[in-house]
């Protein structure tokens, strides 16, 4: 899966957790999930726990501590799928 | 830790405590009862004349019991040291039938998942007559921080 499609994948899951659909519309690697798309971290769990089911993968506390932005997010989705090709 | 250890750190007194006991509680759920007093002071405005039991406080009755006993539970169990507050972040509930005052109402909470700090329970009220009053769906964050 490549940037865009990730990204998307991470659009279609936030979009029912964020008020503020511009924010959602514009969408890139530097949106951040709390100031950007004004997500509280409750839901910001939600999120991580959707995206480890969408993507088959399993999200230590480390790495959520860091999921704060689309980047990071998507690094350690990758950093995450590419473990499991391994096993 | 013991029901009584878990209600000796609950942060609230009267006439905000909606916990008497605690029957229960394990890494699964937790279960307990509240007898709402007759003499609570918003039993004079809800309503005028005709004293109910408000939603809002059969929400935060089902949050103490299931919520926060639990939050406590787990988090405390897990870290010793650690001093446990439990922010709710939501609920989703929907109500059955009224609660009159001097009823006495017992909550059981079913843990959905507890990751990242956050707390997820499907919860459940019923009187006395064992007939369901309300039930829903409530989340919090487990902090070391009264405040964030």
């Amino acid at each position: 899966m490549n940037r865009e499609e990730l990204i998307a994948a991470i659009k279609e899951i936030a979009s029912p957790y964020t008020g503020d659909k511009t924010a959602l519309d514009q969408i890139n690697e530097e949106t951040n999930f709390i100031t950007d798309l004004k997500i509280n971290s409750a839901n910001l769990v939600d999120i991580i726990l959707d995206l480890e089911e969408k993507f088959g993968i399993e999200i230590d506390n480390d790495s959520m501590s860091k999921m704060l932005n689309v980047k990071s997010t998507i690094e350690i989705i990758e950093a995450k799928l590419a473990e499991n090709d391994r096993k | 830790m013991k029901p009584q250890e878990i209600l000796a750190k609950l942060p609230y007194s009267k006439p905000f405590l909606f916990v008497d006991e605690l029957l229960q509680i394990d890494e699964n759920g937790s279960t307990g009862t509240y007898t709402y007093d007759k003499d609570l002071d918003f039993y004079k405005g809800h309503f005028k004349d005709a004293p109910v039991t408000p939603g809002v406080i059969l929400t935060e009755t089902m949050a103490q019991i299931g919520l926060v006993c639990l939050g406590i539970y787990l988090s405390e169990s897990a870290n010793t040291e650690m001093k446990a507050h439990v922010m709710l972040t939501s609920t989703a509930m929907d109500f059955m039938k009224p609660v009159f005052p001097g009823e006495k109402v017992t909550v059981t909470a079913e843990k959905v998942y507890f990751r990242f700090k956050k707390l997820n329970c499907n919860v459940i009220m019923k009187n006395e007559a064992g007939e369901t009053v309300c039930k829903g769906n409530i989340s919090g964050m487990v902090t070391a921080k009264m405040h964030d």
